[in-house]
């Protein structure tokens, strides 16, 4: 059978679409987490990667919700009364990537922050604080009756 | 350049409480689209706040920061009239700074 110009033209620009969709699919999927704390899929693993497993202090004050409705839009906040607090980490334990956010206080800003993280499931949200350049943490179990990860 | 921000700094007892109110997907990379096929990842990366051109607050935010983040948090000083200014920048690339006075 004759193939006519339009049919050939139809054909390439048919393919040649779907292979640059294909393309741009591959590279975003690729564009993955490149921060060790973030990419880690285990909560020790995220605790390795910004110093090693935390002694607990009880100076630290998680607050977060004892059972979140909404698991996308889970309010957590920190105080750290440990003198001289330089950082907090908020982790959620069972979430895919434990790690959620990382934030640093230069000197004169309190120790203390509040956010809004997505929770999988019923987890301990952990926080993480870096005092003296220690590592202290502290926990707060939140039951979540709707998951917010999507997954 | 992404959507606006809200802030509002409130200077009270020589310190100032900074609360801002993003606008942004923070689509997690969890989720999946009708065919099935995963969404990739879109979401603020590094947050920078400053009160005349000092950093009073740095922040690295993964995929689990929920969408349209919420921030608060507070420093020493700061007066009426003076400015904070928020920054944020994605994993796109894609960024945004928006600044608020003190009252």
């Amino acid at each position: 059978m004759n193939i006519t110009r339009r049919d050939a033209l139809r054909t390439t620009g048919a393919l040649g679409t779907l292979v640059s969709l294909g393309l741009i699919t591959t590279e975003q999927a690729m564009a993955a987490e490149s921060r060790p704390a973030f990419a880690s899929k285990t909560l020790s693993g995220a605790l390795e990667a910004i110093g090693g497993q935390p002694a607990t202090s009880d100076q630290i004050e998680v607050i977060a919700p004892d059972i979140a409705e909404n698991g996308a839009v889970v309010p957590v906040a920190t105080v750290s009364k440990l003198p001289n607090t330089s950082d907090v980490w908020f982790l959620v334990e069972k979430n895919p990537q434990p790690m959620a956010a990382h934030f640093a206080f230069p000197n004169g800003t309190t120790a203390e922050v509040k956010t809004r993280v997505k929770m999988g499931k019923t987890s301990d949200v952990i926080v993480v604080a870096k005092a003296d350049g220690k590592l202290y943490m502290a926990k707060k179990e939140t039951k979540v009756t709707l998951g917010g990860c999507g997954g | 350049m992404g959507n606006p921000m809200r802030i509002r700094a409130k200077s009270a007892n020589g310190e100032t409480t900074v609360r801002v109110l993003m606008s942004h997907r923070m689509e997690g990379g969890q989720r999946k689209d009708a065919n099935g096929k995963p969404i990739p990842a879109h979401h603020i990366n590094t947050v920078t706040a400053k009160h005349n051109g000092k950093v009073v607050l740095s922040a690295d935010w993964g995929p689990a920061v929920s969408q349209n983040p919420y921030l608060a948090f507070s420093f020493k000083g700061g007066a009426k009239g003076e400015t904070v200014e928020i920054n944020w920048v994605d994993n796109k690339g894609d960024s945004r700074t928006d600044t608020a006075t003190i009252s």
